[in-house]
């Protein structure tokens, strides 16, 4: 922990080994943190389905909601073609979110703050809608990076553009998600800190602490609200490239 | 039966909007209504935006940079993809609230659905 006095909002995102001899093989809080949103997503998804129920209960109708607003984004956001890729971006959704949510526990930690998780999720949807493009319209795909009715003359400026747009995709997409967990968990830790600092300062002290825990409960809401958000935005995002791969715009 | 001479489209079409009476349908989306309820927030939109043209501005440097060290032309590379990155960002910001060309919803509503897939 920080010394009196100070604020150290960023060792929280430190990795440490995790669970023993698996933590020297790189096995960090992290990787732990993963398996365990997989687990629940995945034991959401099987205990939620096994009734089978006509009339879902509780967590049927969890799971049902889920899946149904993933098929709907899908669908709906890439075409008709979507059903294909949604199991791709129900997964992505179910780890992202059950990854997120997890870390508003304290003591929890929070994959997606650390830039190398997002990151590798980005290159993978962006490789993924790359070839998916490559596949579907093969060596045609490469005309969406020439914009149409522009002069030739202009083209040798606006295809470097468009690919720069293209590739930068993968530095938005990732920053976005990564920046947005980052800072409400920095934010938790800042006002968190103001509590222990203005309460050990004596009964003056004690209403503004009062307040900074106020706001780090206002905090705590929003982080939730953050964490579905983000994590839908991520999903939404790939199903719009996904959709620009197979229509090509 | 006078309503029914339209045909199947016009039985799908009241079914449809049957079913949207009783909420079983979601609702056609309608534009400026999708992102909730009062929009996003201005800040949410400011982020948005700088990430946009501060990541479009570094894959630029990235690449000028790259093509510099490989054939060892530094810094006319980077000197001319820097603009280009700076464009690609405004190219992502208009992308980003210009109206999508041919967006989802009105394919799924025209393209029928791949048979037997």
């Amino acid at each position: 922990m920080a010394a009196p006095g100070k604020i150290d909002a960023l060792s929280q995102f430190k990795l440490y080994p995790a669970l023993g001899p698996l933590g020297h093989m790189g096995f960090s809080q992290s990787n732990v943190m993963m398996v365990v949103a997989t687990v629940l997503a995945l034991g959401l998804l099987w205990l939620g389905m096994r009734p089978r129920a006509m009339v879902p209960g509780r967590l049927q109708s969890a799971a049902e909601m889920l899946y149904e607003f993933a098929y709907n984004m899908s669908v709906e956001t890439i075409g008709p073609e979507g059903r294909r890729f949604f199991p791709f971006i129900f997964t992505l959704f179910l780890f992202l979110l059950f990854g997120n949510l997890l870390g508003v526990f304290p003591y929890f930690y929070t994959f997606a703050s650390g830039i190398v998780v997002t990151l590798a999720l980005t290159l993978m949807v962006v490789i993924l809608t790359t070839l998916v493009g490559l596949w579907i319209h093969k060596l045609h795909f490469f005309s969406y990076f020439v914009p149409q009715g522009v002069p030739k003359a202009l083209l040798v400026l606006l295809v470097p553009i468009e690919v720069i747009s293209y590739l930068s995709r993968i530095i938005s997409l990732s920053v976005r998600l990564f920046a947005n967990m980052m800072a409400g968990h920095v934010m938790l830790e800042v006002f968190g800190a103001f509590v222990i600092m203005l309460g050990g300062l004596g009964i003056a002290g004690w209403l503004p602490a009062g307040l900074a825990l106020g706001v780090n409960t206002i905090l705590i809401g929003f982080e939730v609200l953050v964490a579905v958000l983000q994590a839908y935005v991520f999903a939404i995002l790939s199903c719009i490239y996904l959709h620009d791969a197979v229509h090509l715009h | 039966m006078s309503k029914d001479q339209g045909g199947p489209d016009a039985f799908e079409e009241r079914l449809r909007a049957a079913r949207q009476r009783q909420g079983l349908e979601p609702r056609p989306p309608t534009p400026g209504q999708d992102a909730g309820d009062q929009g996003p927030s201005a800040l949410a939109v400011g982020m948005r935006v700088s990430v946009e043209l501060v990541s479009a501005l570094a894959v630029a440097c990235a690449i000028g940079w790259g093509l510099d060290r490989l054939l060892g032309t530094r810094p006319w590379f980077l000197i001319a993809f820097v603009p280009l990155g700076g464009a690609a960002g405004v190219l992502n910001v208009w992308r980003m609230f210009a109206p999508r060309r041919g967006a989802g919803p009105a394919d799924t509503k025209h393209s029928p659905p791949p048979a037997g897939r």
